[in-house]
């Protein structure tokens, strides 16, 4: 089990570098791709199947295809000739070893350290983690639930008219 | 974690996907060729074997002998990958497919998932990344028109199909495959609910949902497997091949197959959710529930029905192909969003009233 933490570990890790190190801009999205995959296996691995499919579905299958869709007509050769300046670079570091140095000294706060984290108890029932989210989702919070899902679809309406308004 | 339950996994991933799933693939191939013949007036491949049957040996002998040529021109690291990327998930799908009840004790699917639909989606969704990866490498004109026409025909049937499956899952109110099937075996197959609580007035009327829902989604997995009426990333009249015009050899020989094993998978799904998967008609042998010892001749007979069904769905499939023209692309694009997306909105709707009205 640790080996196959390891593994999928590694492999978002490695797709969240070659999001960044990656100049040609398809290889950046397959690099984001690797990483959300090694990412829905790790939450599979916690048992949350519902979660780490929907990490597949909706970010792997979903949302970077149509990112791919629109990377693949820029024109990449000239994508690939871009040079960022060093300063660039420099800010980058800075800001990565400042959240280390944060969730180094947050981990390292009296209280979590060193305790073991809280074991997520099975449902009693023998229920699956699907059913479980469905009864929140709908039972105790329906009514955030539709809120967001009003919000989403004034989002939805919203570009619609916006994209369209050349044709009137 | 066992070791006789990783070995027993093993055992069954190499049983379904390498001497199930890959030589149905071949069968698929060789009965496309035979059928599309008749239809035509025609002989077919008859040569090799008996009726032919070996001619799938044949022709992978000789894609793997072929020059396997690359253009000077593709992006050769996504032009190798490509190929793969759509032969891989389509076999990943496998995993949750309840193939028969059970066999020496053990359930026959590979991963008894709480979640088999949306799997089946989450996986079949990254397909679309070898079709589009192979028409963005190939680096000529119209392999990636190819790609990109996949790449939109793709994204609006998933959510049809996604859709088209709402109501089922609100019906029997799970998502485990095994779960739904054995259901099915009690109380009447989705589509024909003629046994068991199945047949009652609440039965037939929740059916009509399921109807609407069953010819949505066989349609949208015609979409989804790129086949005829709606093979317009290949379309040969307007992109000579598609997405694969730059690919010889085994790597064009991956798409093809990879055609042929998400159709397969989508027949398997399809038959699972609407047909009653492994189940015979009237709960014939049907076990009384889902941890019930199954006899070693039950299972094999449920192995058998499973197979036979999705068999028949396959031929379904050819028969269509050559017997439609292919849609033009605005005409599939309305089909898929004016048409499919509203009625299986409306049909989520429906169900949920009808089950509302019927508690």
């Amino acid at each position: 089990m640790t080996f196959l933490f390891c593994l999928f570990a590694a492999l978002a890790l490695i797709g969240g570098i070659g999001v960044v190190v990656c100049r040609n801009p398809v290889s950046a999205a397959f690099s984001m791709i690797l990483s959300f995959l090694g990412l829905a296996s790790l939450f599979i691995q916690l048992d949350a199947f519902l979660v780490g499919t929907l990490q597949v579905l909706v970010y792997a299958g979903a949302i970077m295809v149509l990112f791919l869709f629109i990377i693949m007509l820029l024109d990449v050769q000239e994508e690939e000739k871009r040079r960022f300046p060093l300063i660039s670079f420099a800010g980058a570091g800075a800001v990565v070893t400042a959240f280390l140095v944060l969730v180094i000294l947050v981990l390292n706060r009296g209280g979590t350290a060193g305790r073991s984290l809280p074991v997520v108890a099975p449902s009693e029932s023998g229920q699956s983690d699907v059913h479980r989210i469905g009864e929140l989702l709908f039972g105790t919070y329906w009514f955030p639930v539709q809120i967001v899902g009003v919000l989403l679809l004034a989002a939805t309406v919203g570009v619609v008219v916006l994209s369209k308004k050349e044709l009137k | 974690m066992d070791w006789h339950l990783i070995i027993a996994a093993a055992i069954k991933i190499v049983v379904f996907v390498f001497f199930v799933t890959l030589p149905l693939v071949a069968m698929s191939v060789w009965a496309e060729r035979r059928v599309s013949a008749a239809i035509q007036d025609r002989v077919g491949p008859n040569r090799v074997g008996p009726f032919g049957l070996l001619q799938a040996v044949a022709d992978g002998i000789k894609f793997l002998l072929k020059e396997d040529f690359t253009p000077a021109h593709v992006r050769k690291f996504y032009f190798w990958l490509a190929p793969a990327l759509t032969m891989v998930p389509a076999l990943l799908t496998c995993a949750v497919l309840p193939f028969g009840s059970r066999l020496f004790g053990e359930k026959m699917v590979i991963a008894d998932l709480d979640v088999g639909p949306l799997y089946v989606f989450a996986i079949a969704s990254l397909t679309v990344y070898g079709i589009v990866l192979a028409g963005w490498a190939s680096n000529s004109k119209y392999p990636f028109l190819g790609g990109v026409r996949s790449t939109s025909q793709m994204i609006s049937y998933e959510i049809c199909m996604g859709l088209s499956i709402v109501p089922l899952v609100m019906i029997y109110g799970d998502l485990n495959l095994g779960r739904i099937v054995h259901e099915q075996a009690q109380n009447g197959w989705a589509l024909l609910p003629l046994w068991g609580e199945g047949l009652s007035p609440k039965g037939f009327l929740l059916a009509l949902p399921i109807f609407v829902s069953f010819v949505i989604f066989t349609t949208s997995m015609f979409a989804e497997t790129n086949r005829l009426p709606f093979d317009l990333p290949e379309c040969e009249t307007e992109l000579v091949a598609g997405y694969h015009t730059e690919y010889s050899s085994m790597k064009f020989a991956l798409f093809f197959l990879g055609e042929y094993a998400a159709m397969i998978i989508g027949s398997g799904l399809c038959v699972t959710l609407f047909l009653g998967g492994w189940s015979l008609p009237f709960g014939w042998l049907a076990p009384a529930t889902i941890d019930a010892e199954v006899p070693f001749w039950h299972g094999l007979i449920h192995l058998g029905a499973f197979f036979a069904k999705v068999i028949v769905f396959i031929l379904f499939f050819i028969v269509v192909r050559w017997t439609l023209p292919r849609f033009r692309y605005d005409q599939l694009m309305r089909l898929g969003w004016v048409f499919f997306f509203e009625i299986a909105l409306a049909n989520v709707v429906l169900t949920a009233i009808l089950l509302w009205v019927l508690k």
